[in-house]
C-alpha cells in the first residue's frame, strides 16, 4: 500500500527527499513529465486531452513534509537536545521512540520516572529545551555520529487496526501523506485540462513550498489535499467536533488561511451528493493549509481544500479511516471531471 | 452623499462574502469608468483612463467587514461561531447578527462558569435564531453573518456598522463622481478579505502593477473618555498616515498628500497608528514594490457594531482625493 510506504519514510520539513523518492516511484508510470524545483517541490504534469470548456490548468497540492524534531546540541554525556520542527505539543513526545538522521539511529526521549516526580512537577508541562534524547550510545559515539541540525523523526510503524468497519489504520505523518497518496491516485486518470500535481515541501513551517509552486505553475484553479484535525471524542458540551472519523472527506469553507472559492465548494458538494459519496464540512476557523499560500499567488487563484480526517495529528501516532480515504479519492476524481465543463458563476 | 453611505454600510458583506457590496458599487460607478473588471478572488477594479502625462495610481478601499462564521449547530438549534476578522467578544453579548438570507439572530452567553462582570470568550457565546432544533434550524455550518445595525444620521456625525471600510468605498465612489479630468490612469480598487489579512489587495496589486498606491481606510482616535493616547480626533480632518504596524508611508506620498491639503486649504491630521494595518501594506511589497500612502477616516469604536465618523471629515477626504487626482504627483 502506497500510504504505508509513504508514512514509513521520514520527511521532516526541509528534508523531504525520502518521501519524494517514494512518490516518484509511484507516479512515474502515469506522468507525462516531472520536475523538482529549487525548494524541493516535486511537480508532476499530466497533460490534458484538450477540449476543456473550463480551466486549462489545475494544480492539486499535497505536502510531503511532516512535523518532527531537530538536534540543537549534544551534551557532554551524549544526551541530545532538540527543537520541534512545525507545531508539536510538548506533552506528546515524552517517552516516545525516535529515529535520528538518515542512518535512522534509534533513540528514546527520556522521562523522569513517576517515583521521583515532585507534586509540582506532575502538574507542569516540560519545555522542549528541558528534554533529551537517549541513544544508549557512549558520549563519544554520539559526538561522532550526530551533529546539530540532524533531523529526528518519530519511530512509528504503520498498522491496520481494523480490516472491516471503518478500516482504520495507524501510523505517523498521515498529515499529509494521506494527501500525497490521494494525489498519486488522481494521476492515474487523465482529464481535459493539464493536471499539475504539486507535492510540496515545508508546509508545516509556513506553507513555503506551495507558495513558489503556485507561482511557477500559475494554474487557473487549485485544490489542496490534506490530512486534517479530527477531534471526535465525546464532549461534555454540545460543541462541534472539527471533523468525525468515518463521516467522509472534509470540505473547508474557511480556515485561518483561506476562504475557499464558493464555486469550487459547491462543485465538490454537488459531486458528493450526486454520486452518494459521504462528506462533511470541517468546522470553520481551524488550522491552515497550502491553499492559504496558493490562492493569493499572482493575480489570485480560486482554491479549495479536501481533507481526510486524522485523529491525533502532529503527534507520533495518528489514526485514519481508509473508507474516508477511498471516498476522498472518488470525490476528487469526480470533481475534477466535473470541472472539465467549467465553473458556474 | 449620506444616501450612498447608508446604502453601503447597511449592505451585507462579511469577509469572503462581498458580492452584494460589489454589485452595489458596480451599479454606482456605471458610466464613470473606462473599464470595470472582477478578478479571480472577487476584487472589483474600476479603471478611469487619464488624459496622459500622469502616473498609474491604484486607490484601494476594502468591501469586506468583520463578522462571524457558524462552526456548529447544536441539538437545540443554537449556533456556535468563530470570528471573521478582528471581532472583540466584549462587544457582542446582546447584539444581533444578520445572515445572507436576511435571517437575524441574537448573541447570548453561557451563564455557568461566567460570574457577573466576567468577560466571556467567543467559545462561550452562541447565536439564537429562534430555531427549536438542529433539524429545523435554517442555518448550517459555514454560513456567515455580519453584525446587524442600522445607519444613524446624527447630523454632523454618522453612526453605523462597517464604516470600516465602507466609508472608504463611499469616498472612492464619490471621488470618481467628482473627479473630472485627470492626467493619471486611476485604478479604483474595491478589495476583498482585508480583514482576514489583506488577501484581496495582495492579488489585485499584482495584477494592476501601479506605480503609486493609496489605501482609503478608517483609523482609531484618541478623543474618547480615558482613550489610549493617539493624536487623531473626529472632526479634525482626514488623517494622513505616517506609519502603522505593517508599513511606513513613503515620504514623497505623505508630503504630496499633506502639501496638497495645505495648498487648497483642507484640514488634515497626521496619523501614527500603533496597532493594525491596511491594504497599503500589501500594495507596498507587491512585485518590485511601489510608494504607498493611506488616507484615513478618523473613526470611533472601530470593529464594533456602532462605529462613528464625522461627516465633514468624510467630505474633506473626498475633496483631498479629488485634488490629488487632478494634479501631477509632486515627487
Amino acid at each position: 500500500m502506497l500510504i504505508q510506504q509513504l508514512v514509513e519514510a521520514d520527511g521532516i520539513s526541509g528534508h523531504e527527499g525520502a518521501v519524494r523518492q517514494v512518490l516518484i516511484g509511484a507516479v512515474e508510470g502515469y506522468a507525462d513529465e516531472y520536475r523538482i524545483d529549487a525548494l524541493g517541490n516535486l511537480i508532476v504534469v499530466k497533460r490534458g486531452r484538450g477540449g476543456a470548456a473550463g480551466p486549462k490548468s489545475v494544480m492539486v497540492s499535497a505536502h510531503m513534509d511532516e512535523v518532527g524534531l531537530m538536534v540543537t546540541y549534544v551534551e557532554r554525556d551524549g544526551t541530545i537536545r532538540f527543537s520541534p520542527v512545525g507545531g508539536i505539543d510538548p506533552r506528546v513526545v515524552l517517552a516516545k521512540r525516535v529515529r535520528i538522521g538518515d542512518e535512522r539511529i534509534p533513540g528514546v526521549i527520556g522521562v523522569k520516572p513517576i517515583h521521583l516526580l515532585e507534586q509540582a512537577e506532575r502538574e507542569r508541562v516540560l519545555r522542549f529545551d528541558q528534554m533529551g534524547i537517549d541513544t544508549g550510545m557512549s558520549a563519544d559515539e554520539v559526538a561522532r555520529r550526530i551533529t546539530p541540525g540532524t533531523y529526528v523523526a518519530f519511530d512509528t510503524s504503520f498498522q491496520v487496526l481494523d480490516e472491516g468497519g471503518l478500516r482504520t489504520v495507524k501510523g505517523k505523518a498521515f498529515d499529509d501523506r494521506a494527501g500525497c497518496a490521494l494525489l498519486a491516485e488522481l494521476l492515474k486518470e487523465s482529464y481535459a485540462f493539464d493536471l499539475y500535481a504539486a507535492f510540496t515541501v515545508q508546509e508545516e513551517v509556513g506553507l513555503r513550498g506551495a507558495r513558489v509552486a503556485a507561482y511557477a505553475v500559475n494554474p487557473d484553479v487549485a485544490f489542496a489535499l490534506e490530512g486534517t484535525v479530527c477531534d471526535d471524542s465525546p464532549k461534555e458540551k454540545d460543541v462541534s467536533p472539527t471533523t468525525r472519523l468515518g463521516a467522509g472527506p472534509a470540505l473547508t469553507i474557511m480556515d485561518r488561511s483561506v476562504v475557499c472559492d464558493r464555486r469550487l465548494v459547491r462543485l465538490l458538494v454537488e459531486e458528493a451528493e450526486g454520486e452518494g459519496i459521504p462528506y462533511q464540512i470541517k468546522q470553520p476557523g481551524i488550522g491552515g493549509t497550502d491553499a492559504g499560500a496558493i490562492h493569493i499567488q499572482r493575480g489570485g487563484i480560486p482554491s479549495a481544500v479536501v481533507a481526510v480526517p486524522c485523529r491525533y495529528i502532529h503527534s507520533p501516532v495518528s489514526v485514519m479511516s481508509l473508507n474516508d480515504f477511498d471516498h476522498a479519492v472518488r470525490l476528487m476524481k469526480g470533481a475534477l471531471h466535473r470541472l472539465e465543463g467549467g465553473l458556474e458563476a | 452623499m449620506k444616501e450612498l453611505i447608508k446604502a453601503l454600510v447597511e449592505t451585507y458583506g462579511p469577509a469572503g462574502c462581498e458580492d452584494k457590496v460589489r454589485e452595489l458599487i458596480a451599479a454606482e460607478v456605471q458610466g464613470l469608468a473606462s473599464k470595470v473588471e472582477v478578478d479571480a478572488l472577487g476584487n472589483l477594479i474600476v479603471m478611469v483612463r487619464g488624459k496622459g502625462g500622469g502616473r498609474r495610481i491604484m486607490l484601494a478601499a476594502h468591501m469586506d467587514e468583520i463578522g462571524v462564521v457558524v462552526s456548529h449547530v447544536d441539538q437545540q438549534g443554537f449556533l456556535r461561531f468563530q470570528p471573521l476578522g478582528g471581532v472583540q467578544a466584549r462587544t457582542l453579548v446582546g447584539g444581533r447578527v444578520r445572515f445572507a438570507s436576511g435571517l437575524r439572530g441574537a448573541i447570548g452567553a453561557e451563564e455557568k462558569g461566567l460570574g457577573q462582570g466576567d468577560m466571556p470568550r467567543i467559545d462561550q457565546l452562541f447565536i439564537d435564531v429562534g430555531a427549536r432544533s438542529k433539524e429545523t434550524c435554517p442555518v448550517h455550518v459555514g454560513d456567515v453573518a455580519c453584525f446587524d445595525r442600522d445607519f444613524v444620521d446624527l447630523g454632523d456625525r454618522l453612526m453605523a456598522k462597517a464604516f470600516d471600510d465602507r466609508i472608504g468605498c463611499a469616498i472612492l465612489v464619490q471621488a470618481m463622481k467628482e473627479m473630472g479630468e485627470t492626467p493619471h490612469d486611476v485604478y479604483m480598487v474595491f478589495t476583498v478579505q482585508e480583514e482576514l489579512g489583506l488577501r484581496g489587495a495582495q492579488t489585485v496589486a499584482f495584477g494592476v502593477e501601479a506605480d503609486l498606491g493609496i489605501a482609503i481606510d478608517v483609523t482609531r482616535t484618541g478623543d474618547t473618555p480615558e482613550a489610549r493616547t493617539m493624536a487623531v480626533a473626529l472632526g479634525n480632518g482626514p488623517a494622513i498616515k505616517v506609519k502603522d504596524r505593517g508599513m511606513l508611508t513613503h515620504r514623497g506620498v505623505r508630503e504630496w498628500m499633506a502639501g496638497t491639503a495645505q495648498a487648497v486649504g483642507l484640514p488634515y491630521q497626521l496619523e501614527v497608528l500603533e496597532a493594525g494595518t491596511t491594504d497599503a501594506m500589501a500594495m507596498q511589497t507587491s512585485k518590485a514594490g511601489l510608494p504607498v500612502g493611506v488616507l484615513s477616516v478618523p473613526t470611533r469604536n472601530v470593529h464594533t457594531p456602532s462605529e462613528m465618523v464625522d461627516y465633514q471629515d468624510v467630505m474633506n477626504s473626498v475633496r483631498l482625493l479629488v485634488e490629488l487626482l487632478r494634479r501631477p504627483v509632486s515627487f
